[in-house]
């Protein structure tokens, strides 16, 4: 495998690196062949995927204002002799930096999602979002988000069922639907997702100046937050919390919902938790790209999965990891959130 | 500490009815830290409601109306749990009265004051603040190496209304109290505006009492002695 990112869009890549840095702590790396446009060109045996520490990958991006500045362009080759990842960042003045990171050979990690088949979307910009989201305390795990009657798109902190909610400062942030592009979703609908994870993406949207889409179904059905522009996609799949079960007094494990239906082959981790967080980051070469060097290995090709259709042929690096979050003993008291206020009384 | 702040310098509206009649007044306990991170949203409102309400438990409701892009605001709403303290239990809190001090002075600029403590707290933990009816302050540390004196002069005494205790007193007498330096910076840290009236009384050995005016919040503050 061997790869080149050139000017600007190693900036891009430094920001995705800081986002996904504040999802996992494990980078997976995947090149992937391009089905669709490289139809003649045979598979690769044994295409290379690897797994890298999250910290040393951030290393070498420390600083994506100095990268902007001083990088003309980057190298990410596999070194299978050495067994390392190399990073070589070309750099003004004929300085070249190379970083050799260790990693580990992992089996391919996907995923398989669909944002079409979400009835529900919203769409915003970036901003909007970090607005909305600034009031709720970085201390906070969960956060429900869902529309009220009358159209208002609502975000409210959700209480953990061991947190003792006479103690417990909650929190609401009601925005009128003229702030979203876009709002196809039915009058309470909602769902609750990790709040840490959400605002790490957000950051990286907001950098590169994306409206974010938010495609989701029922809450237990993972949620797809998509950006995307003519460089890069970017899929962010967050699990939500399922709704409680009224009948059985068993406490539901949300994850477990979310869990079964992302049907996942092959993971390393069997210990998952309750959340599980996938991300796919795809990152296109862009016209200005020229391979590095004739080599047996193909370039980064995109191998387009027949079950997420509609992903646009781009040359991607794909990479997914999982986190676990703890998770909530018991799913929220309420049948539904409210979220509508309650009516006041004098106290 | 003590703090008042008077209604109709804050509020354009205010309703509250209190326990009873002739003992109009709510005493609510709850966590500061949670009144300053809803008060931080509100930092460029429209509008801010407070309303004390029963959701699960006596909260008081923070409603913040936020300017937005659309034709309708953005509106945050904070729930912050309060402890409704009974009748019984007001007595406790009452204003503190203003002790017997030694001296009473005016405080040098608290900006100075504040950078002068702050660096003292990396070789102490106490402080010793003496002052005296000549308008002299003087903030002291001590360690086995080293002894740190700051002298702030011309500072000015206040007149209170019943001075029999300190007409005897030598003016170049110092009454001094060593208090936990963490404390002192605590409260010098807060102070993020400048006040109209900024005093101090010392009463010798026992208690160091801070008065802060200002146009209409008074601030009070309360630092014990060490021995």
């Amino acid at each position: 495998m061997k790869c080149l990112v050139t000017g600007g869009n190693v900036r891009v890549l430094g920001k995705a690196a800081h986002s996904l840095s504040r999802i996992g702590d494990e980078l997976y790396l995947e090149p992937l062949e391009n089905g669709h446009y490289q139809a003649a060109r045979p598979p690769q045996a044994q295409p290379p995927r690897c797994k890298v520490l999250m910290k040393s990958f951030l290393s070498v991006f420390r600083s994506p204002v100095a990268l902007e500045k001083t990088v003309e362009r980057c190298c990410i080759a596999l070194s299978p002799e050495s067994s390392r990842l190399v990073i070589q960042l070309h750099c003004k003045h004929g300085v070249t930096k190379t970083h050799n990171l260790s990693f580990q050979e992992c089996e391919s990690l996907q995923a398989i999602f669909d944002p079409a088949q979400c009835p529900n979307l919203l769409r915003a910009p970036a901003r909007v979002l970090v607005e909305a989201v600034a009031p709720f305390s970085p201390a906070l795990s969960e956060v429900t988000l869902g529309v009220s009657p009358g159209r208002r798109v609502v975000f409210r902190s959700y209480l953990e069922e061991d947190t003792d909610a006479t103690k417990a400062m909650m929190t609401e942030m009601s925005l009128n639907e003229e702030e979203f592009q876009q709002l196809e979703a039915q009058e309470g609908a909602s769902i609750t997702f990790c709040l840490k994870e959400f605002r790490g993406l957000l950051s990286f949207a907001e950098s590169a100046n994306l409206p974010l889409n938010i495609h989701f179904d029922v809450p237990g059905r993972p949620a797809i937050f998509t950006i995307e522009d003519s460089l890069l996609d970017g899929h962010f799949v967050l699990a939500t919390l399922s709704e409680p079960d009224l009948c059985s007094q068993e406490p539901s494990r949300p994850g477990q919902g979310a869990h079964s239906t992302m049907h996942l082959d092959d993971f390393a981790n069997d210990d998952i938790d309750s959340y599980m967080i996938a991300m796919e980051t795809t990152v296109c070469e862009g016209a200005a790209v020229a391979p590095c060097t004739p080599s047996p290995l193909s370039e980064e090709e995109e191998a387009e999965p027949s079950v997420v259709p509609g992903t646009p042929p781009l040359k991607k690096f794909r990479s997914l990891f999982f986190g676990s979050v703890l998770a909530p003993t018991e799913p929220p008291c309420e049948p539904n959130p409210v979220l509508a206020e309650d009516s006041d009384g004098e106290g | 500490m003590w703090c008042e702040l008077g209604q109709g310098n804050f509020f354009d509206e205010f309703q509250m009815e209190g326990v009873a009649a002739d003992h109009n007044e709510i005493y609510l306990e709850l966590t500061p830290e949670n009144l300053s991170r809803a008060l931080k949203t509100a930092q460029n409102a429209k509008t801010v409601k407070i309303k004390l309400t029963n959701k699960h438990c006596p909260c008081l409701t923070v409603a913040v109306e936020l300017p937005s892009l659309s034709s309708s605001s953005r509106i945050v709403t904070h729930d912050i749990p309060v402890g409704v303290i009974p009748r019984k239990l007001w007595t406790d809190f009452r204003e503190p009265t203003v002790p017997d001090f030694d001296v009473s002075i005016y405080l040098p600029v608290l900006k100075t004051m504040k950078s002068v403590v702050e660096r003292m707290k990396n070789i102490s933990n106490h402080v010793v603040i003496e002052a005296n009816l000549k308008g002299e302050m003087n903030l002291k540390i001590e360690t086995d190496l080293v002894c740190i004196t700051t002298h702030f002069k011309d500072l000015g005494n206040p007149l209170w209304a019943s001075e029999d205790a300190s007409q005897d007193r030598d003016s170049e007498n110092m009454a001094e109290a060593r208090i936990d330096i963490k404390k002192l910076l605590q409260f010098l840290a807060g102070q993020q505006v400048n006040p109209t009236k900024a005093l101090c009384n010392i009463v010798h050995n026992r208690i160091v009492h801070f008065i802060l005016l200002h146009e209409d919040v008074s601030l009070q503050y309360f630092i014990p002695a060490l021995s």
